[in-house]
């Protein structure tokens, strides 16, 4: 075994990298408790009066449920899309495979304002008004590519002769997928809809052109932060947000790598 | 007629049965569809209407260079084009020079937990984009975080102005915000280095920082690649940061192309601006793979 060097200071930067993240974010959550519109140090006092603010506006109400209902509805469009493109690129020789694995992830690299403006030509073109709905449809395209990585990673990750043994055995190719790989990649099915539902439900850009009346939360969000008075119980939102999908990530996750033997590798992949 | 008919369906249902291709093909139609139908077609029209022009609510469709004349012609959109990918390569060196430390000790020194570690570096990535980038208004504003901490140490009498809305502000949010981009990919690929390779750089007497130089380095360059293309594409286009900290001297190509849209109306401009930056991005991105290939091929 080569010889390790550098551990502590390695170990030292870790942790400071990590406190380099956390810190901006971890703001949120400690003037959100601040009992004071003024967002500064010092502290002034520990309320939970912005939680009970935002709680009561029934803005914030009717935005989180739409950011719910695009979510979900993306959520599941671009797992379900993405489901049988997954087993396509891994189990067949398929001609043209790689370009539509390209294709389904060049939105990666496209910048999200160029995605949002190019759907609002089409829709425009095509006399579609702007709602819920495309605004799904935008989150649907920027999910696909997350869905098809984590199902590809899962199905990469169990054994191909369950599959064919219950051909063997005389099973249809249909019934084989709902007996036998279905279960098996569960697990990612389940993670592939949770990072997809959090792709959408943090989108900003692609919503701010394609909504129409009715605001998703960060849409919300976006409007609140030009007023200085509402600030406080943007920040009560903003640690809301970030206890529950700080748990979403960790369900996601140890979800997506149970079964796995090797589940550190699945998360990087 | 009929029995040709049941024939040739029969013989199509043969040739599916028999062929992966065919199988494979029809379950990525879905797919294909949608991202043809969602991504490719918008984008087609997209560039259309970069070479159109607008005549008061109409649209005129005579092609013409008009708007990239205005979009490359016009110093102060020439400016922002500079600007948006200075911004962005900045980001994107330090970013990637911060992450691959992280990522290296995740690999490499990290074995049991490496599972924590992960996901303990993707959680503020989940966390409300739009926030993350407020957080460091929060931090870096005229009463914000590092002035009222500074000022009630009696380290300072004045809040310092030059920490927020510039291109400095700019970069270090977004050098946080995009973080997990650029440690995901380069773990990748330290991961999968053969560590016998490192034994055998050991055994032939290499020290540790010619054996990194020559195998870690080298063998890890395809996800240092492939989180700068990562960083540098998208950021380049980012419009929330530029906004929200980067002020007047901070703005970038991105609050030109939303002004087109959404207040000045001017779509076709907007579109050739947004096209123009897309082909410079893509021209930057392409020389900085091929130097830093170049600059692998002489380490070796």
């Amino acid at each position: 075994m080569a010889k390790k060097s550098g551990g502590l200071g390695l170990f030292l930067y870790a942790v400071f990298y990590l406190a380099f993240l956390y810190v901006p974010v971890l703001f949120l959550p400690l003037f959100s408790f601040n009992n004071s519109t003024f967002i500064a140090f010092p502290l002034s006092g520990f309320t939970t009066q912005w939680y009970q603010q935002m709680f009561a506006d029934e803005a914030v109400q009717q935005a989180l449920f739409n950011s719910l209902r695009v979510g979900a509805i993306a959520a599941v469009a671009a797992t379900t899309l993405a489901l049988p493109a997954a087993k396509a690129l891994t189990r067949y020789r398929v001609p043209g495979g790689s370009a539509v694995l390209g294709l389904a992830n060049l939105s990666l690299f496209i910048p999200e304002i160029v995605l949002g403006i190019s759907l609002l030509i089409l829709l425009s073109v095509l006399g579609i008004p702007l709602s819920l709905w495309t605004v799904t449809l935008g989150h649907v395209v920027i999910c696909v590519p997350f869905a098809i990585t984590v199902l590809m990673s899962r199905m990469e990750g169990f054994d191909e002769s369950l599959e064919e043994a219950s051909l063997d055995l005389g099973e249809s190719g249909w019934m084989t997928f709902w007996r036998v790989t279905f279960p098996l990649i569960l697990p990612g099915v389940i993670s592939s809809l949770l990072l997809s539902f959090m792709v959408s439900f943090d989108d900003f850009l692609i919503a701010y052109f394609l909504v129409g009346n009715d605001a998703t939360l960060p849409i919300y969000i976006w409007g609140q932060l030009r007023f200085p008075y509402k600030l406080p119980s943007v920040l009560a939102l903003g640690a809301m947000i970030l206890v529950a999908s700080t748990i979403l990530v960790v369900i996601a996750e140890v979800v997506r790598s149970y079964g796995l033997k090797d589940r550190h590798k699945m998360v990087g992949a | 007629m009929t029995g040709v008919e049941v024939g040739s369906v029969g013989r199509l249902a043969r040739f599916y049965r028999r062929s992966e291709a065919a199988r494979g093909l029809l379950l990525l139609s879905p797919t294909m569809a949608i991202m043809l139908a969602a991504l490719a077609a918008p984008m087609i029209l997209l560039a259309l209407y970069s070479f159109w022009t607008q005549d008061g609510y109409a649209v005129n469709t005579q092609p013409t260079l008009a708007q990239y004349a205005t979009s490359l012609g016009r110093p102060t959109y020439r400016a922002l084009f500079y600007r948006s990918i200075e911004i962005s390569a900045a980001v994107t060196l330090i970013t990637v020079l911060l992450a691959y430390p992280m990522a290296y000790f995740v690999a490499f020194r990290v074995d049991k937990t490496k599972f924590v570690w992960l996901i303990l570096l993707t959680i503020p990535f989940w966390t409300s984009y739009l926030l993350r980038v407020f957080a460091w208004k929060l931090i870096l504003g005229y009463n914000g975080v590092i002035n009222s901490g500074l000022m009630s140490l009696g380290l300072i009498h004045q809040p310092l102005e030059f920490l927020l809305y510039n291109p400095t502000a700019v970069v270090v949010t977004l050098a946080h915000a995009w973080a997990p981009f650029a440690i995901l990919p380069i773990y990748v690929s330290l991961e999968k280095i053969d560590r016998s390779l490192l034994d055998a750089a050991a055994d032939l007497g290499d020290g540790a920082v010619r054996r990194f130089l020559r195998v870690t380095l080298p063998l890890s360059l395809p996800g240092v690649i492939g989180a700068a293309v990562l960083i540098f594409v998208p950021t380049t286009g980012d419009y929330v940061t530029p906004t929200l900290v980067g002020g007047s001297g901070g703005v970038m190509i991105a609050n030109v192309i939303e002004e087109q849209f959404d207040k000045v109306g001017n779509w076709p401009l907007g579109a050739a601006l947004a096209m123009a930056s897309m082909a410079a991005v893509a021209v930057a991105t392409l020389l900085f793979v091929a130097a830093l290939r170049a600059a692998a091929a002489r380490i070796r």
